[in-house]
């Protein structure tokens, strides 16, 4: 039997060893390429390598795959695979009561049960799983064996392949050819070619095991997507989709594109993508703290690059002395927050927008900087390139926000093409003002302050984290000089606001409802509102991916509605803020504090009750 | 080009008397001798009374936050390694609150003159012990003496694998010039350590040696290639005394005498620049016999790669071998398929 539907949830689950990442990776990209809408998201254990079969040490990769509106890598999943015990105990909340569970009945010894802390040996009972459940029993390492017993190959390499057998068998469920799978084990293993053939033969196996199952089992497929414009696509994830935001950028400006950052999770990655990235020329300077981090890209800033530093909140923190700093000497500045679980340590690897406040308040003195947020894997490309914009032609430090759910999940990407990019001025000075700058001479329009990069004939100058007198630029303690300059940085923030799109708002204009976000939940909250206006209930969202300043519209558009419900992934930061920013504006707030991302049906409940 | 050249518009705020104005002045001197542009000149400071410095010379200069001075000068010279960076700091701002950047920036050699003014005091918040003040020393934040050990800044250097240090004092003029100018020359981090006196609030720490009258016999002024000769007669050398158990120590001998040594400066091996380094410095062992004189003039300037340089020729390396150099060209390199 063959069901068709118009999205399905898959989540491969397995120990940290298992190559669960690679097998999620490889189904996504198989079905983007088959025209379905995909997004991922991986679940890894904080532990590099967790003891082997235990509940600490699974890993696992979600993805949801359609034809239409895939917003997010979905709530419960349809099929789970789950290469051990410990995987299956893991994720009996993870999935649908009818879902299709593939399992490696090699796994489930004795042994294995008692190393995942079962105290019985019959596992589906004791985890209470329906009968609705369609349990396949696949005995995944035996077959493995089997298939590459000719290979001449040792056990252990033998055994890393059967997470191939698993994809196989999980392309042969819904219906997917493996021929182009098998184009991406080509790249993957483009140097060793022994390795390449044993996967691409225990992934045909996997497939035509499936094919040959005399078992019930229904097999499904999904339509290619008609939502998406015509065009080249990848999938991305947030954070190399950030890096590449930057290179962009910095190449539209004319700029060098200097990185300062410290190794930190879940930001690391961007500086690993632009360390990577000398091809085009970036410069990575991996400090010695997360001090030193901002504070070589200020150094870099004042001798004119594109400066750039990447942290998660933790790094926020250090770095929010520096970034005074650069407000007061006001220079262009991208500071990068992927945002984790906090506070203090926290929790390095899961997902949390509970630096909001932070980044638009977090530092002494009435300190101003541009906040932005991405809020799609794909996006974090265009709101990197937009703070780099933002930083370059208002002279401010530009705090991008992204998150842990964003950094490590994917999305299709659009391929650009520099041509098509907006356009990207950089501040500089009049050529008249040679030999009489000062670094307080500004733009009397905007209030922009000129910039000569240092290394410029005619324009030395000394700038400061003091204040500076608004006329020579020189250290001063003059009481409305100080006012007056508290002013202009104020203001050079808030005018940024013409300079960035209005706020749009989706789904049921009309609605009384009006659901409020921003960033990375952008997805879940329109997944939201759709099946609101499927079930009856009118809604309709407004994201925020521009923080400070507001777009111009905020007010003007959050007045129409009756019902306000700000979510957000804290304890109501964003609602706060709006409060704040908005006097008298009444919202509701919807938080979820587990530092895990939404869940479409949690947010759909809680608005209808 | 002229110390003139290198004077900027601004009033000279240091308290009458400080040392600081002395070390301005031969900064003033020493970069009209180098002759750098002082649009290619940059001056990097953090915070305190010597960080104030960049305000006083024509150059390009950033007076920035206390103790980033390393990291925001590290981040210049990577960014653009054709501008000349000098990064003015303090005990205080050099070796308490921005110890760690102090270190990695000599560890990574990054290709600064960095002017270390020792004054063992904080002068700014007006009178705190800092990492460099003695063992005892009263202060308003040590009323009862200090009990820490004070940190010896070329021990950090060389601990740090520093290729280049010198060690000057704010009355020397000239000796100062000289060290500014080698600092300038030597390719990677510079630390020259200038021993300034704070008149209000730690009047007369170095006087031991900074006194006209005992200068002569209390310091040596090492010259690479020199012997190492000093006193007022310059009837007095350094030698090893290889009597004095399994490791040799310095001691005083007749300038006549065959043993007096000659300074290599260039020597990749520190182990003797560290012991001419810590004569007259306060150790584990107390205080080094008084007969050994305070070392000053360029101790340690030997060449190796610099950081600003390996991270420009590692990028002009791979562009070089590389078919991307443009963000189209890198989107052509991704695995893509059409929608």
């Amino acid at each position: 039997m063959n069901t068709h539907l118009q999205s399905v949830v898959v989540r491969f689950s397995g120990d940290s060893g298992d190559g669960m990442q690679l097998t999620g990776t490889l189904f996504s990209n198989l079905s983007a390429i088959l025209g379905n809408e995909i997004s991922t998201f991986p679940d890894f254990p904080a532990e590099i390598r967790a003891p082997q079969g235990t509940l600490g040490g699974v890993s696992g990769f979600q993805v949801q795959l359609g034809s239409s509106h895939v917003y997010t890598p979905g709530d419960k999943a349809d099929v789970l695979v789950a290469m051990n015990p410990a995987a299956l105990k893991v994720n009996t909340g993870n999935i649908r009561p009818d879902s299709v569970i593939i399992i490696d009945t090699d796994s489930f010894t004795k042994k294995d049960l008692e190393k995942a802390l079962y105290t019985t040996d019959n596992p589906f009972t004791e985890l209470g799983l329906p009968e609705s459940q369609q349990i396949i029993p696949v005995a995944l390492t035996t077959l493995t064996k089997e298939s590459l017993k000719d290979s001449g190959m040792d056990n252990k390499a033998i055994l890393r392949s059967k997470n191939m057998f698993a994809l196989g068998l999980v392309c042969w469920l819904f219906s997917r050819p493996i021929d182009k799978a098998v184009h991406f084990l080509e790249n993957k293993f483009k140097k060793k070619p022994d390795l390449l053939t044993a996967n691409v033969k225990v992934l045909t196996d996997g497939y035509n095991y499936g094919q040959n199952l005399a078992l019930n089992i229904n097999t499904y497929t999904i339509s290619k997507s008609e939502n998406l414009p015509h065009g080249e696509y990848t999938s991305i994830a947030g954070n190399k989709a950030t890096a590449w935001g930057l290179i962009a950028a910095a190449e539209k400006a004319g700029k060098r594109l200097f990185l300062g950052s410290y190794p930190i999770t879940p930001a690391t990655d961007i500086m690993q993508e632009l360390a990577a990235r000398k091809d085009v020329g970036a410069v990575v300077v991996q400090a010695e703290d997360e001090i030193a981090g901002v504070c070589t890209a200020i150094g870099a800033s004042f001798a004119g690059c594109l400066a750039v530093t990447s942290t998660s909140g933790p790094g926020l923190s250090l770095k929010s002395e520096a970034i005074g700093l650069a407000v007061m000497a006001e220079l262009p500045l991208v500071v990068i927050d992927v945002q984790r679980g906090g506070p203090s340590t926290g929790l390095p690897t899961k997902t949390e927008q509970t630096d909001l406040l932070q980044a638009v308040y977090g530092r002494n003195g009435e300190c101003p900087a541009v906040v932005i947020a991405a809020s799609t894997p794909a996006n974090c490309f265009k709101y990197a390139y937009e703070a780099a914009r933002l930083a370059l032609e208002n002279m401010t430090p530009v705090i991008l926000l992204s998150d842990t759910y964003l950094a490590n999940g994917t999305s299709l990407w659009r391929l650009p093409k520099m041509a098509e990019l907006p356009q990207i001025n950089p501040q500089g000075v009049p050529e008249e003002l040679r030999g009489q700058y000062n670094p307080a001479l500004r733009d009397p329009e905007t209030l922009i302050r000129y910039f000569a990069p240092a290394g410029k004939e005619g324009f030395e100058h000394r700038n400061i984290g003091l204040e500076r007198d608004s006329k020579k630029g020189s250290i001063s303690t003059n009481p409305e000089n100080h006012a007056l300059m508290t002013e202009n940085r104020k203001k050079k923030v808030e005018q940024v606001a013409k300079h960035i799109p209005l706020l749009e708002v989706y789904g049921n204009k009309q609605a009384d409802i009006l659901l409020v976000g921003f960033g990375s939940t952008e997805g879940h909250l329109k997944a939201a509102v759709d099946a609101l206006n499927e079930q009856g209930t009118p809604a309709a969202l407004a994201h925020f991916n521009y923080i400070n300043p507001l777009p111009l519209n905020t007010e003007q558009v959050l007045r129409q509605y009756k019902r306000i419900v700000v979510c957000e992934l804290n304890t109501g930061q964003f609602a706060t803020y709006l409060r704040g920013k908005i006097e008298g504006l009444k919202v509701e707030q919807f938080n979820r504090l587990g530092a895990q991302p939404f869940q479409v049906h949690e947010i759909v409940e809680s608005i209808k009750l | 080009m002229e110390a003139t050249d290198f004077k900027s518009d601004q009033y000279v705020r240091f308290c009458p008397g400080c040392g600081d104005h002395a070390i301005c002045a031969a900064l003033q001197k020493a970069m009209a001798q180098i002759g750098v542009p002082t649009h290619k000149t940059v001056v990097i400071s953090g915070i305190g009374c010597s960080s104030r410095m960049p305000h006083y010379l024509a150059t390009y200069g950033f007076n920035t936050i206390h103790g980033r001075g390393a990291a925001i000068a590290t981040g210049v010279k990577t960014a653009n390694p054709d501008l000349t960076v000098w990064q003015m700091t303090g005990d205080g701002d050099c070796l308490a609150i921005g110890g760690n950047h102090f270190i990695h920036s000599i560890r990574r050699n990054v290709d600064l003159n960095i002017c270390l003014f020792n004054n063992r005091i904080y002068g700014l918040t007006k009178g705190q012990y800092s990492p460099t003040s003695p063992k005892g020393f009263v202060s308003k934040s040590s009323p009862f003496g200090t009990v820490e050990r004070p940190f010896i800044p070329a021990e950090l250097v060389f601990g740090a694998r520093g290729t280049f240090f010198a060690r000057t004092l704010d009355v020397d003029m000239p000796g100062t010039v000289n060290c500014l100018v080698e600092a300038q020359k030597h390719k990677g981090a510079s630390v020259v350590e200038c021993l300034v006196n704070c008149v209000i609030f730690n009047n007369g720490t170095h006087s031991w040696i900074a006194d006209r009258e005992t200068r002569a016999d209390r310091t040596i002024v090492l010259e690479h290639g020199k012997p190492m000769i000093f006193g007022k007669e310059r009837d007095k050398g350094l030698a090893l005394d290889y009597t004095a158990g399994l490791i040799p120590r310095l001691m005083v001998v007749p300038a006549d005498d065959k043993r007096v040594l000659v300074h290599d400066a260039t020597t990749p091996d520190p182990t003797l620049h560290r012991m001419l380094a810590l004569m007259g410095q306060p150790t584990e062992a107390g205080v080094q016999p008084e007969d050994l004189p305070v070392a000053l003039g360029v101790i340690r300037n030997v060449a190796e790669e610099t950081y600003d340089q390996a991270v420009n020729q590692q990028i002009r390396d791979v562009q070089q071998k590389s078919r991307v150099h443009s963000f189209d060209e890198l989107v052509g390199t991704l695995e893509h398929w059409e929608i």
